[in-house]
């Protein structure tokens, strides 16, 4: 693998996040969204969702999602070495809730999120906001609220660096990102 | 170590839980933190989680439990596994069915693991070296040697309470000589650096040179034993040893041995008392002590699940890695 390059800097992060906030919040107000709860998917969706959850100004204590237990390749690399227990403080079942990712590539780390979201109770809502959605989806899963768009190329991969400052790297991988090959993602490391 | 490369596969990884003899500081850290993830499972509406989902764990329990067998079906089940157990009183072994014949009927019908408790030692290793290598044992008690589950679960219990192990004082009360628990302890808290170990018996419990084979102080005396102490386990004394001329009677073994509230006090003020179970209440210990404030003995029924289920995944997470 080589050398991460920065992609965007850590201004370029706050300013985007402060978007990503008047975005929720007008989207909120609109689709009548009244007391959400927010989750930050660990770890990268977390440092994203301390940020907005304190620009929105939620009530509500954050959640911390690991969704370690609910990956789709666990018969191919094992269960995850770092695992942080789950932390939801409030009730799910019938929650609006903001789910927070850092980046949103496959699609599989949001469809993981999803699936512990349900095994704790059944919300109401479930919006998205991530903070790069870039190529490479092989799921049918969109964002609501987004903070970059990215496109990069089949061997290159956008990763955020934090938590204090927030900083996304880019680096080029030797190999292809064909399922089949892939090889065990070094800890800490989600699907995207 | 002979048992190291049984247990582990080439790339270092967990196959087999057999014995804790062997395993590194390392793993055990990793399982132990591993089940403090797991843990979080039993708060959940659904408490389940996907990870094993499709793999099928047999129970093979050659000996009597409900504990053990009980919370290995629960991890099992909470890893969305497929659970047999078998009822091995009415099985094929009774009617002289072979181990390795019964172990080759199961994996013909695509069992993944197995979790066997047997009265004789070294079985769960006889299995392990006669497995089909997608095939993980683990042993839940194995005749005196070893049972590496509960040994696992009463550290993660003492890490809970006391946050490491590198400070502790950690007495062993009861039957050493007989319990497969007490050295599968021993050899964990040694492994997990534990600097002051003490093991507390009359003197036909304690196996011969038991200070030497396990890095432990023998004492025969629970008030000297106990004192200034971060954690007391109590064994089970097996009432079936009582015949053998061990020990005079239950009744004396208690006054010498039984844990009460008035003996609790040469422990450290926070102490915490902790038992295999189950309980022979007047026997090891007074039902105070049992059902006091420093008794976390329910407890460790509890991190059993989270602990089973940090083996099982790691066993079965393994077997699909090349």
């Amino acid at each position: 693998m080589n050398t991460p390059e920065v992609w965007k800097e850590s201004a370029a992060i706050e300013s985007a996040i402060n978007e990503m906030a008047c975005c929720l919040a007008r989207q909120l107000e609109r689709r009548g969204l009244q007391n959400p709860a927010m989750i930050g998917i660990h770890t990268g969706g977390v440092w994203v969702a301390e940020r907005l959850h304190g620009l929105l100004g939620l009530s509500e204590p954050l959640g911390h999602l690991d969704i370690s237990f609910y990956r789709d390749d666990f018969t191919r690399i094992g269960v995850h070495p770092q695992v942080r227990p789950s932390r939801l403080p409030v009730r799910v079942d019938d929650r609006h809730l903001i789910l927070v990712d850092d980046v949103l590539q496959t699609g599989r780390t949001v469809r993981a999120a999803l699936n512990v979201l349900f095994d704790y109770g059944r919300p109401a809502s479930v919006t998205l906001a991530v903070l790069v959605t870039r190529d490479g989806r092989e799921l049918p899963i969109a964002a609501d609220v987004t903070g970059f768009e990215g496109f990069f190329g089949a061997g290159e991969q956008v990763k955020l660096s934090g938590p204090n400052p927030l900083v996304l790297l880019r680096t080029r991988r030797d190999v292809r990102r064909d399922p089949s090959i892939m090889p065990p993602l070094p800890a800490g490391e989600g699907l995207g | 170590m002979t048992h190291l490369h049984t247990q582990l596969d080439a790339q270092g990884r967990l196959r087999h839980f057999l014995t804790i003899e062997g395993l590194s500081r390392k793993l055990l850290i990793e399982l132990l933190d591993q089940a403090e993830g797991f843990l979080g499972v039993a708060q959940q509406a659904v408490k389940k989680v996907p990870l094993c989902r499709g793999k099928v764990v047999a129970n093979l329990f050659f000996e009597t439990s409900t504990r053990t067998r009980t919370t290995f079906e629960l991890a099992a089940k909470r890893l969305s596994a497929d659970v047999l157990n078998l009822n091995i009183s009415t099985s094929a072994t009774a009617k002289g069915e072979s181990l390795l014949d019964t172990l080759r009927n199961l994996e013909a019908m695509h069992v993944d693991m197995f979790v066997v408790r047997h009265a004789e030692s070294g079985t769960a290793h006889f299995m392990a070296a006669h497995a089909a290598p997608h095939v993980s044992i683990i042993n839940a008690g194995d005749g005196r040697h070893a049972h590496p589950t509960q040994a696992l679960l009463d550290m993660f219990t003492i890490r809970r309470h006391k946050g490491g192990f590198d400070h502790l004082r950690v007495a062993i009360v009861g039957d050493i000589l007989h319990s497969r628990v007490a050295r599968s302890q021993m050899l964990a808290l040694k492994t997990l650096r534990v600097p002051d170990i003490r093991v507390i018996a009359p003197r036909t419990l304690l196996p011969a040179k038991v200070e030497e084979a396990f890095g432990v102080s023998a004492y025969y005396d629970l008030a000297e034993g106990i004192r200034d102490v971060d954690v007391i386990i109590m064994l089970r004394l097996q009432r079936e040893r009582m015949s053998s001329a061990l020990l005079p009677s239950e009744h004396e073994y208690f006054q010498l041995f039984g844990l009460t509230e008035e003996r609790m006090k040469a422990a450290k003020p926070d102490a915490i008392v902790m038992h295999p179970g189950p309980i022979n209440r007047g026997v090891e210990m007074d039902s105070a002590v049992a059902d006091g404030r420093r008794s976390v003995i329910l407890e460790q029924v509890t991190n059993g699940i989270a602990v089973r289920m940090a083996v099982m995944a790691m066993c079965l997470g393994s077997q699909g890695s090349k």
